[in-house]
């Protein structure tokens, strides 16, 4: 499976974006990302990325006031997990301009096409961020 | 007319709004949210559909970053992907991605719906329709769109293509079947000259792979070929994965990859590739040294990065080594042990796990003096974490680390006076496990189990009393071994017993009960001799006790300190210090015996009278019935040595009915307990005559009897209540004295083991609160302790194993099996077998049994039950069973129409497979060393209508590489 799901929690602990590659149900979803937000957002910059959680692993990285979290498998790459969210955010700073927390509110929709280009099933099929954003950007313009 | 739906259109709040409205409501959120779904409801009920989309975006919005349910709106989901509007359709798709599961009951609806948009000319309908089928894919939906799925894998469109490819994993998981159909266009797409698709092909490959990697073999060249070639390294990690599975399954490929693996590792400046290339050379290429050496040069670098991530990794990496290549850890513990005062917690117990992975019989007891310092130090969290990791490595496979057993008792006791130690229940189950298996060890035991009990402290903290629990058991079991079982009784009825949970005060009063008796035993035998040697004229008084025989169940102490005993008057507890545990045994109860004059006897028994007097009105029935035993056994004593004392000659104490008891009492004590194995009730043979599964219905009748009264047992309440009352007047009564009492004891207790208390003696009295076991001195540094810790290590790995013990272990009692946990079964093997089946007829053919493969693929679709009751499946059955079984074919006549159609197609494309594989069945020897016709092999293979027995005989991969 890979990656198991991709959150992205502002300072104060509140879900801005959610997208689960395994069903959840709503009260397992509320349990999970409290879990996560209270071990992570604990953590200092003096500390690494990585948290073990349940079976899984959590690479988190902090961008301005928001964090990115991805739950991934144990023999996941924690490397190029980091390198994934970082691409993540590149693509949304080329297409929002300099992108905050508002944008990811306010384009809920538009991020998660985003998200939807670049994992399928829960692997990572596209890192390019031209083509990546060019499907994003004509739906755009034509409808 | 339309005016409701016109008014909730032109009113309605957009997404927007509503955000900006949950912005501005810092308080009421909830409320808010609450009003939101009410419109919600009202709004997508509308037969407009832009505002029906709109309501269902609102939801979806809140269902994903405020948990509010959705589900009831399932069916309007549908009705918004069925719109010609693509934004309708969008927000459609978005919200059954978010909320449809296997058990939402509409999900089938949307089968038509997916089955339109998949054919669509719109690519960007087909893509929102491929999106959704991978996420929310049932079985279903997998197995009706297969067809579909498989037309758009060969899309002239790079865009719908991968997805195409993407959803491939979420079907054949699903539906195994659709193998047969996809596989082949699956294996050519690794070929494709579009990067766009082989990254994604890769990653499904990857993620088959994990499941079941010995299927994947046989596309080994292909794989090789994007490792060597590939510049994306996203797509390299995913080969590597795939091939750190392959690997270990095939030699000649682990040979054939070693030399490209290393190759990435000294070029790439890519972290995440060299992270890796250093698992897959750790975790399948262990064989190769040069590799090896290569990946912990590299994990060296991690290791002194700045980058704390890159620590982080390299001390995970290092306990992937630990396993097989210790020498890597080894070379590089000064790091890991200075790791061990990081602030990031998640690097210390990383570097935790390291230095127990490090750890061997001969540095065992260094590194664990040093980790309990460090301990000491650590916040609460991280010292259980080293305690628990130290507790967990010295007893693996019994103990097997553990040459002295002395000092890991010693360190056992030592671990409670850590402050923060909470790792009691551990330790209780050590020291009675020990206490059974070991026997040489147990005078320490009882050492040990004596300094818990007598430190008033130690019972202050409750996560240390089932530990004392253990101590209590050990020394009344082994009391034998005691210097001072007097001491041992006050230490077992002090005061602060009281704060004891209310079973372990009864494993106290247990042990209160074995120590007196061996006191009075001992002492009865010491006055009988007494008796017999005066009549025997032996002069000198003072040396009876050390001249006498003892008692044949009386063994050892230690003898050497008879002299020592004699000459100077010393305190027991000084004498117990200079007791260096040797255990020397021609040892005697002889100091416990000396010890006990008729006064000190009497003494002892008031004292216990005093202490167990008030709980012989505990509630706790265990307490009060165990206390009321000793009590009475007191009483009944206490007359006869009275008379015992003053008819001092010629008594035959054997008349006597106490000592008689004594002597009963005891020799039931002395019965050994052993260890006893998991499996010994199982060899148990069943008497003849007993049947164990007989039915028991008619005992019910009687059983009926028996329930009557008890349920009705208030009636029978109401007496013993009235007598618990009298009880608790009566000990309100006492309650002053009683308090006084305990005062008066603590205060004895005190004087007695004045070592245990603050010297400040007023604060003492009035509070119950006694200063922590072991205060944090902190007069060295964590900095000394690192130091410490890296010349040990290196002193006890140069030394390797050259520890010439000045003694021998001791036997350890193991049983037989018994202390083997059973392996716990068998794998469950799931319904991926039934996937890896398929696709190992696919690519080897020889694997599944020939003659199946002659079935035309409609024939044999194996009903989804069947399938997935199959544990193990072999394909050979499942075929089988599906024939005896349902009639797919009636089930699904589309299907059974597309496959041929499709198959159809495949036969004219592939026309000239045919002719290969025919060549092949000549060739053998040629093909096995050409891969590209290997390659047509693969072609040639899904053709159903081919018998494919015709190279099953291969077998095995051949040299693919070559």
């Amino acid at each position: 499976m890979g990656i198991r799901f991709v959150l992205m929690v502002n300072k104060q602990g509140q879900t801005r974006l959610a997208q689960y590659y395994e069903w959840l149900t709503l009260e397992e979803r509320r349990a999970l990302e409290g879990e996560i937000v209270r071990k992570c957002l604990a953590r200092t910059d003096q500390q690494c990325s990585f948290v073990e959680h349940r079976n899984y692993k959590i690479v988190y990285r902090r961008y301005a006031s928001l964090f990115f979290l991805v739950g991934v498998d144990n023999e996941e790459n924690e490397l190029a997990i980091l390198e994934f969210i970082h691409l993540l955010v590149e693509t949304m700073d080329r297409h929002f301009g300099n992108v905050c927390e508002l944008d990811i509110m306010f384009h809920l929709e538009k991020a998660h096409f985003m998200l939807e280009e670049m994992v399928m099933n829960g692997c990572i099929v596209e890192t390019s961020k031209s083509n990546i954003l060019s499907p994003v950007q004509l739906m755009e313009k034509s409808y | 007319m339309a005016s409701p739906s016109l008014m909730d259109h032109l009113f309605q709040r957009t997404l927007d709004d509503v955000i900006k409205g949950l912005r501005h409501q810092q308080t009421l959120e909830s409320a808010f949210i609450a009003k939101v779904v009410e419109d919600v409801r009202r709004e997508i009920k509308s037969t407009e559909l832009p505002t029906k989309s709109i309501a269902l975006q609102k939801l979806t919005y809140l269902n994903s970053i405020h948990f509010v349910d959705m589900t009831w709106a399932a069916f309007h989901a549908i009705e918004c992907i069925s719109s010609p509007n693509f934004a309708h359709k969008k927000i459609g798709y978005l919200a059954i991605s978010q909320s449809f599961h296997e058990s939402t009951p509409v999900i089938l609806l949307i089968t038509n719906q997916l089955r339109k948009d998949l054919k669509s000319s719109n690519e960007f309908e087909v893509s929102l329709a491929l999106e959704c089928l991978s996420t929310i894919g049932t079985v279903d939906l997998c197995r009706d769109l297969t067809p579909e799925v498989f037309t758009l894998m060969s899309s002239s469109k790079v865009f719908v293509g991968k997805k195409a490819v993407g959803v491939v994993l979420r079907v054949f998981g699903k539906y195994p079947d659709a193998v047969r159909v996809c596989f082949k266009r699956l294996v050519e797409s690794l070929e494709s000259s579009d990067p766009q698709i082989v990254s994604a092909v890769v990653g499904v490959f990857c993620e088959l792979a994990s499941k079941d990697p010995k299927s994947y073999l046989p596309l080994a060249p292909e794989f090789y070929k994007i490792l060597v070639d590939s510049r994306n390294n996203w797509v390299v990690i995913k080969v590597l994965k795939i091939f750190s599975r392959l690997a270990p399954l095939e030699p000649r490929l682990a040979k054939r990859i070693v030399e490209p693996i290393c190759d990435h590792l000294r070029r790439s400046g890519a972290k995440s590739l060299m992270l890796e290339c250093i698992m897959t050379v750790l975790n399948s290429l262990t064989e190769y040294e040069s590799a090896v050496k290569l990946a912990a040069s590299k994990i060296h670098e991690f290791l002194v990065d700045d980058d704390l991530n890159l620590k982080y990794l390299g001390l995970h990496a290092l306990s992937i080594a630990a396993t097989k290549q210790l020498w890597v850890v080894l070379e590089n513990k000064e790091v890991v042990i200075k790791s061990l005062s990081d602030i990031d917690p998640n690097v210390k117990i990383a570097s935790l796990r390291l230095v127990m992975a490090m750890v061997s019989e001969s540095n065992v007891a260094e590194i664990c003096r040093v980790l309990i310092n460090y301990a000491l130090k650590s916040d609460p969290m991280f010292c259980n974490e080293i305690l628990g990791s130290i507790l967990s490595t010295c007893c693996r496979n019994v103990y097997e680390m553990i040459v002295d057993f002395e000092w890991y008792v010693s360190l056992l006791g030592e671990m409670a006076r850590v402050p923060h130690c909470q790792r009691g229940g551990e330790i209780e189950n050590q020291l009675i496990d020990i206490g059974m298996r070991v026997k040489d060890v147990r005078p320490e035991l009882v050492r040990v189990g004596r300094d818990l009990l007598i430190d008033p402290a130690l019972l202050g903290n409750p996560y240390l009393h089932r530990m004392l629990c253990a101590a209590a058991w050990i020394c009344g079991e082994y009391v034998e071994f005691s210097k001072n079982p007097i001491e041992l009784i006050e230490s077992l009825i002090q005061p602060r017993s009281v704060l004891l949970p209310s079973p372990i005060r009864a494993v106290y009063l247990q042990s209160v009960f074995k120590v007196l008796v061996y006191c009075l035993h001992s002492y009865l035998i010491q006055s009988q001799n007494v008796t017999c040697d005066l009549s025997l004229k032996v002069p000198d008084v003072s040396s009876i006790g050390v001249e006498t025989s003892v008692s044949a169940s009386l063994k050892a102490t230690v003898d050497c300190e008879q002299d020592n005993l004699r000459n100077s008057n010393q305190s027991y507890e000084d004498l117990s210090i200079l007791d260096d545990g040797e255990g020397d045994s021609s040892v005697s109860a002889l100091l416990g015996e000396k010890s006990l004059t008729h006064e000190s006897v009497i003494n002892l028994l008031n004292l216990i009278e005093s202490a167990l007097g008030p709980l012989s009105g505990s509630f706790d029935v265990e307490i009060k019935e165990r206390a009321r035993n000793v009590l009475g056994f007191v009483d009944l004593t206490k007359q006869e040595l009275g008379d015992l004392h003053i008819r001092k000659p010629n008594v035959n104490r054997k008349e006597l009915t106490a000592s008689a008891i004594v002597e009963l009492v005891h020799e039931a004590f002395s019965k050994e307990l052993g260890p006893i194995s998991v499996s010994s009730q199982e060899r148990v043979p069943v008497p003849v005559g007993l049947i164990l599964n007989e039915n028991l219905a008619e005992l019910d009748e009687i059983c009926g009897d028996v329930q009557l009264p008890s349920t009705s047992s208030s009636s029978l309440v109401s007496p013993y209540l009235g007598e618990t009352a009298g009880f608790s007047t009566l000990q309100s009564k006492q309650d002053p004295e009683l308090s006084n009492e305990a005062a008066s004891l603590l205060a004895e207790h005190r004087k007695r083991h004045g070592l245990y208390y603050l010297s400040s003696e007023k604060k003492e009295v009035q509070t119950c609160d006694y200063p922590p076991a072991n205060d944090l001195n902190s007069s060295t540094n964590a900095n000394d302790d690192t130091q410490d810790l890296v010349k040990l290590t290196d002193q006890s790995f140069v030394l390797k194993r050259k520890p010439n013990h000045a003694k021998p272990r001791p036997v350890v009692v193991k049983l037989d099996e018994g202390d083997v946990v059973p392996l716990s079964g068998k794998k469950v093997e799931s319904e991926d077998d039934f996937l890896s089946g398929a696709v190992r007829e696919i690519l080897l053919g020889s694997e599944a049994i020939p003659a199946t493969s002659t079935i035309k693929p409609s024939d044999k679709l194996p009903s989804r039950k069947k399938g997935k009751e199959k544990v193990n499946v072999n394909l050979h059955e499942s075929k089988e069973n599906s024939a005896e079984g349902e009639k797919p074919d009636d089930e699904n006549p589309s299907l059974k129409r597309r496959n041929h159609r499709s198959h159809g197609k495949e036969r004219s494309r592939k026309s000239s497979g045919k002719k290969n594989a025919d060549e092949k069945q000549g060739n053998e020897d040629k093909e096995k060393k050409k891969s590209r016709h290997h390659h047509s092999r693969h072609k040639a293979q899904p053709r159903a209508d081919m018998p494919l027995n015709v190279d099953a005989q291969t077998g095995i991969i051949p040299d693919f590489l070559l």
